[in-house]
């Protein structure tokens, strides 16, 4: 028997897989047994009231599908007399994502959900800032500090920053939000894309744009863990993409610490077990007795380059 | 169902289930039939109006990648069939059609909701137009094992796209067949007749199923048949088809609560009086 556990910060999990916020509710208790799940991770909620984007919120792409779901919301006092409490009635850790749309808004709402039942907030600052012309809060390391640094002010409970793949120099937002008093990055989210029925000339999804996930994104999501990891000494929690047990194993390898899927659930609601099974396999097929041990483990020959260009001047 | 579950239960337990196709044949130029064969016990757990989500199996110049909800059409009668009747149209239901018998999918389920069917009741009418039909096919079945009188009112484009035997399987009923070729299946027409069946023979209940059209045609004509329970099974794009993604919401009335609800969860049956229906988003 391997053992499977691993640590974010200072919180333990019994294995590396946690879903990832949005695909992720309830209703999967017909599906899977949330005793055995690292963490459950519920969707995101928002201070605001939000009805959620017109329809259709999803589309599919190539290895891939495209979602604008808009996070519909009640508002945080509905979320904890209603949406909360079944979630903490299991032997797994309960982490709460928050989405809002300026900085004091964000505080607040992480400071009003730092409960003793919640292990863990996930700041999802990949969602619009309505203070910078609705540009996500992590597409910058200035607003990424600015967030997470009026986070930590109000809150002492652990708190994972998921940061967006769609900003251009990650490393320095991760570095940003390190600074800034994150506990942990989640990396990352979906990438912003778009697809058009050329027959009707609609876009396909209702509100034009959306995200990008599932398997064509995994190689994005990858190496911007990757990026991360040499960036930051704060644990990183992969996510994007992940469908099976050897993409996880990729993913600690690159650098997390812990790992999150999403929507390789919609394909199969028993997926993330299926996906703790098979790191069980890994380990005893590779001998690998502490799956935690892998984390950053990617192999990496640091005199390839100049080898090679040493190599290569032989050529004509 | 246990009382303690803090959500709609639709099912004891959901999963993906690994089928052998036993059978799969063209019913006429558009439509399939589909015969699968699981090692669970499908035909024990899943009910009238409950649905699964199909792998559909990709092919070089088709890669569906969400699953594709469908109705079931019928399951048994052994533990492990359940039966499929849809209609070739788009990238998942063209991939689907290429699979040979022999070959293999994976499905998920059972899912969503059932038909409000009570044993007790007398006579019950369907509704029908086509693949709507697929998804009615299980509750006729079921009416006629409890012994109710089923009226069925059949919608198509001509008589050769009706699909009458497949609906009824065997089941004795009262048919109305009506066609856009011959213009029987205008609202007009249409109208006239429900309400002729309505006041003769005074169902307590109407299904409905495959037309937004009748479904609106009878939202109108039931608000004169207080009596009359309504029910519709309803489709929207989906991803998760559990209720999780909420992809597949539509706009409900519940007693002047105006609501999103998940087609996949607290559909796809839903009391024909509360859909809203003025708008019609994809």
């Amino acid at each position: 028997m391997a053992d499977l556990s691993v640590k974010v910060g200072e919180l333990g999990l019994r294995n590396p897989v946690m879903p990832a916020s949005g695909c992720f509710a309830i209703e999967y208790g017909e599906a899977l047994d949330f005793n055995r799940l690292g963490a459950l991770v519920i969707k995101s909620v928002s201070p605001q009231c939000r009805a959620g984007n017109p329809t259709p919120r999803v589309t599919e792409a190539h290895s891939g599908m495209l979602n604008s779901i808009g996070i519909p919301s009640k508002g945080l006092d509905y979320y904890r007399r209603e949406v909360l409490p079944p979630y903490t009635r299991y032997d797994t850790p309960v982490v709460v994502s928050i989405s809002a749309d300026t900085v004091d808004e964000f505080a607040q709402a992480v400071a009003e959900m730092s409960l003793p039942e919640v292990a863990v907030i996930e700041a999802n600052i990949s969602c619009p800032n309505l203070e910078a012309d609705g540009m996500a809060f992590a597409m910058t390391p200035e607003t990424t500090y600015q967030v997470v640094s009026a986070i930590r002010r109000r809150t002492r409970h652990p708190f994972w920053a998921k940061l967006t793949p769609n900003a251009s120099h990650i490393a320095a937002v991760a570095k940003a939000a390190e600074e800034a008093g994150a506990d942990a990055l989640v990396m990352g989210n979906t990438v912003l894309g778009m697809a058009i029925d050329v027959r009707t000339r609609k876009p396909k999804l209702g509100n034009v744009m959306g995200g990008l996930s599932g398997p064509a994104i995994k190689p994005i999501a990858l190496r911007m863990v990757h990026q991360c990891y040499r960036s930051v000494r704060i644990p990183i929690v992969g996510c994007g993409g992940i469908a099976s047990a050897e993409d996880a194993i990729e993913f600690m390898l690159a650098g997390a610490s812990a790992v999150q899927v999403g929507t390789a659930s919609f394909l199969d609601p028993g997926a993330m077990q299926k996906i703790i099974d098979g790191l069980e396999r890994y380990c005893v097929e590779m001998g690998v007795a502490n799956l935690r041990d892998l984390t950053g483990q990617v192999k990496l020959d640091r005199q390839l380059s100049d080898r090679w260009l040493r190599f290569a001047q032989q050529s004509g | 169902m246990t009382t303690h579950d803090c959500f709609q239960r639709n099912a004891q337990s959901v999963a993906s289930h690994r089928c052998e196709v036993a059978e799969h044949r063209w019913v006429n130029t558009r439509y399939k039939y589909l015969r699968l064969a699981a090692k669970a016990d499908l035909a024990g757990s899943t009910r009238p109006g409950q649905f699964y989500q199909l792998k559909c199996p990709g092919s070089d110049e088709l890669q569906p990648f969400l699953l594709r909800p469908m109705s079931v059409y019928g399951v048994g009668p052994e533990a492990g069939t359940v039966e499929f009747l849809y209609n070739v149209t788009g990238i998942g239901t063209r991939a689907l059609a290429a699979l040979e018998a022999g070959g293999h999918m994976d499905i998920v389920g059972p899912l969503g909701n059932i038909f409000g069917f009570d044993p007790a009741f007398g006579h019950v009418m369907v509704v029908a137009r086509g693949v709507g039909l697929a998804t009615m096919a299980p509750l006729v079945r079921q009416a006629a094992a409890a012994g109710v009188k089923i009226t069925a009112v059949m919608s198509a484009r001509a008589p050769q796209d009706l699909m009458q035997a497949e609906f009824l399987r065997g089941t004795e009923a009262e048919v109305h067949c009506v066609y856009d070729s011959d213009g029987s299946s205008s609202v007009e027409a249409v109208d006239a007749l429900l309400r002729r069946l309505l006041d003769e023979g005074r169902p307590d209940a109407l299904y409905t199923c495959g037309s937004h059209r009748i479904l609106m045609l009878l939202q109108r004509l039931l608000a004169d048949y207080p009596q009359v329970r309504g029910e519709v099974a309803m489709e929207q794009r989906m991803a998760c088809g559990m209720g999780v993604c909420l992809s597949c919401v539509r706009l409900f009335d519940r007693e002047g609560d105006k609501q999103f609800l998940r087609v996949c969860r607290e559909g796809p049956v839903f009391p024909i009086r509360e859909v809203v229906g003025e708008v019609e988003f994809g």
